[in-house]
């Protein structure tokens, strides 16, 4: 018999039944709501006259449309400005409210992004299955779960059944094998990755990252790659548990104690594919290959090294691609054969479920300690990803560091990634932004986004165009 | 859930890989609670001069006159024709949910977004995967012919060409059947209720830290 993958065994063990059909039911361990995705959920609920399954298996929280402003936040959810955004977070608290379901509320201690928030506080713990009705839930695949997206009609059946009714995906094995350079992180990592595979590469499968790079990377790092897992096509995306992982979430909220968290060590450990699992497709990459990424165009896999040199439609022979090249530089303003390093910014953004852990902080902190933000920068924000982490990041003085440098310090939620709430780009502004997606209008209708690592978010700051942050490291301030 | 069995109707193509779900329906319209509604602001971006607000009359905005939906003879399509990857990005359901307000009920694409095209089984909304070849002559026929219909037949699963061609199409059972029959999925789960509680008792003794840590 052969062995089995990391989301082989999984699968295995959520499998509550096999239908005949071809489907199948899955048991799911966390289902983690947020304002934009349940309402219809919920309503459904009401109006079939059914209640949650249980509800010691969700946990909820306001983060997509919450302003990031401090005197708006402290106003309360009474006076949120916008009111199709104050209906919506009163409505997630209502139907908390009404069906018992756990909510950090928004100005609450433990609130944050739902990403961010359901680690931190050990409310996603290795092995489990984790869904939401949010792409990025792959995050959670970091520490060896098997979590991903689902649709609004999804959430409301994992309320009511606790099952999600699914098709086993196939399995890819990503290896990166070697170590980074200095200066190359995690988020250069996954974009190097999905500059390599495109953003439709991964559609089918569930991607397992490994290699020496995993291996020497932290649990926030591997929560930036496995974020991104979407952007490669993958719901799901996931590294096996190792000794980091476990001391990750030693003393966590949420995380069992004593005898139960030995017991839960114990089959954490094994949470790892079996040297002989045999995966349906394998990609690799060498760790001293990659630089710092930057994305030139309107898809995630329109990324470049910060070396490069913008693609100029006429080298390009498939017409397909020709024409989402002419595409993408219309969009962005941006001419072929112009170097990376002299895209202009405007505006910066350092947040979103991708990069606003304390890590994150720290690494763009590093940058603009004791350095001015340019002048032709109109606005830097640095939104933290949770109000722990907010806590720890202003316990480090990393908050005052950011604001001596002209930056903006706010409070937590999902911010600029998407601009559901008043954080957003005017048309033709271009964002150094450590968000996940560069679509067209993502950050606001006409912006340019620029995705990028928070240390490359923070020296475009300082320069005001794009520059490798290794500048700043090696040279004296 | 919405039943279809077969359709006829117009079809409408947007030449463009990789449309996203910030395209079909940008993110100032998820603030709504409700399913509907969402057929007005449908491609908004792309469809209109002027960025689109929440609660408005979208009778009165002025057009883009270089979007196909936008063009006279696409108005009252019911099939849209599109590229690879259509739908990638997000999970918001609020993507089928325009579409199908629009009017959409079938959607033809060579390859599609894992979690767009599960949410459009959920609604009624049958995305088709059909080679790129074939795609390809349908773009051609849809711009040599105008008025061009499309029949699909779901349970034969099969697309058929007004010179009465037919391209067969891929659906897993389960799908097929809560399409025909129009399924009350959370009830059929439901009647499973014995596994699941079952389920629940072997895994609590396996996995006790999973159960009654969140109050």
């Amino acid at each position: 018999m052969t062995g089995k993958t990391l989301y082989d065994k999984l699968w295995q063990s959520h499998l509550v039944s096999q239908r005949e059909d071809g489907s199948a039911l899955l048991y799911i361990d966390r289902h983690i709501l947020h304002e934009v995705t349940s309402p219809q959920a919920f309503e459904g609920l009401r109006l079939a006259g059914r209640k949650p399954w249980r509800l010691d298996m969700n946990l909820a929280t306001p983060d997509h449309n919450i302003s990031t402003d401090s005197d708006e936040r402290a106003a309360g959810v009474d006076a949120i400005p916008d009111e199709t955004s104050r209906i919506q977070v009163k409505t997630l608290d209502d139907n908390c409210d009404y069906f018992g379901v756990r909510e950090f509320k928004m100005n609450e201690m433990g609130q944050g992004i739902v990403h961010v928030m359901g680690p931190e506080l050990g409310a996603s713990l290795p092995g489990m299955t984790v869904v939401c009705g949010d792409s990025h839930t792959a995050t959670h695949g970091a520490f060896g779960c098997l979590a991903h997206g689902i649709g609004t009609s999804e959430v409301e059946h994992v309320l009511a059944t606790q099952c999600l009714v699914t098709k086993k995906m196939k399995n890819m094995l990503i290896t990166v094998d070697g170590s980074l350079g200095s200066g190359v992180t995690p988020k250069d990592v996954v974009l190097a990755i999905i500059g390599k595979i495109g953003t439709a590469g991964g559609t089918g499968y569930a991607l397992e990252f490994a290699g020496q790079v995993f291996s020497d990377m932290s649990i926030e790092g591997r929560m930036t790659v496995c974020n991104m897992a979407i952007e490669a096509g993958a719901r799901v995306g996931m590294v096996a548990v190792d000794s980091k992982t476990v001391e990750y979430f030693k003393d966590r909220q949420f995380a069992p104690t004593g005898d139960t968290w030995t017991k839960a060590v114990s089959h954490w450990n094994l949470l790892q594919s079996d040297k002989d699992a045999i995966f349906d497709a394998t990609v690799k990459l060498d760790g001293a290959d990659i630089a710092p990424q930057v994305t030139w165009g309107t898809s995630p896999e329109m990324v470049l090294p910060v070396d490069g040199v913008i693609p100029d439609p006429n080298d390009e022979k498939d017409p397909q691609k020709r024409q989402a090249i002419i595409q993408a530089l219309s969009y962005m303003g941006l001419k072929g054969g112009t170097l990376i390093t002299d895209i202009p910014i405007d505006i910066v953004f350092i947040g979103s479920c991708t990069n606003s852990r304390i890590e994150d902080m720290r690494a763009a902190a590093s940058i603009v300690k004791g350095r001015k933000i340019a002048s032709t920068i109109k606005h830097a924000l640095v939104v933290p990803g949770s109000q722990m982490v907010k806590a720890q990041a202003e316990a480090e003085g990393l908050d005052k560091i950011f604001m001596d440098s002209g930056m903006d310090w706010r409070e937590p939620g999902c911010s600029m990634c998407l601009a559901m709430n008043a954080d957003k780009l005017a048309p033709s502004e271009h964002c150094a932004s450590t968000s996940n997606r560069n679509f067209e209008g993502r950050q606001g209708s006409g912006g340019r986004t620029h995705l990028l690592s928070p240390s490359m978010a923070a020296a475009a700051a300082i320069a005001g165009h794009i520059i490798d942050a290794r500048f700043y490291t090696e040279t004296a301030q | 859930m919405k039943t279809f069995t077969l359709h006829k109707g117009l079809v409408v193509g947007i030449d463009r890989p990789n449309i996203d779900t910030d395209m079909i329906i940008p993110k100032q319209f998820l603030k709504s609670i409700k399913r509907s509604g969402f057929g007005q602001n449908l491609f908004d971006e792309l469809r209109y001069m002027d960025e689109g607000k929440p609660g408005v009359d979208c009778k009165s905005r002025i057009l883009r006159d270089d979007f196909p939906l936008n063009y006279p003879r696409y108005t009252s399509a019911s099939i849209l024709l599109a590229q690879e990857n259509f739908g990638c990005g997000s999970s918001r359901e609020h993507a089928p949910w325009a579409l199908e307000d629009y009017g959409f009920r079938v959607i033809i694409a060579p390859s599609f977004a894992d979690i767009f095209f599960t949410n459009c089984l959920k609604n009624g909304l049958l995305p088709i995967v059909l080679s790129k070849k074939i795609v390809k002559y349908i773009f051609d026929q849809v711009e040599i012919t105008e008025g061009y219909q499309l029949s699909v037949d779901l349970q034969k699963q099969v697309v058929i060409t007004p010179s009465s061609d037919e391209f067969f199409f891929d659906i897993d059972e389960f799908s097929k059947r809560a399409l025909l029959e129009g399924l009350d999925e959370i009830g059929l789960t439901l009647k499973e209720s014995d596994l699941i509680c079952a389920y629940e008792v072997e895994h609590m003794k396996n996995a006790p830290w999973i159960f009654g840590a969140i109050k």
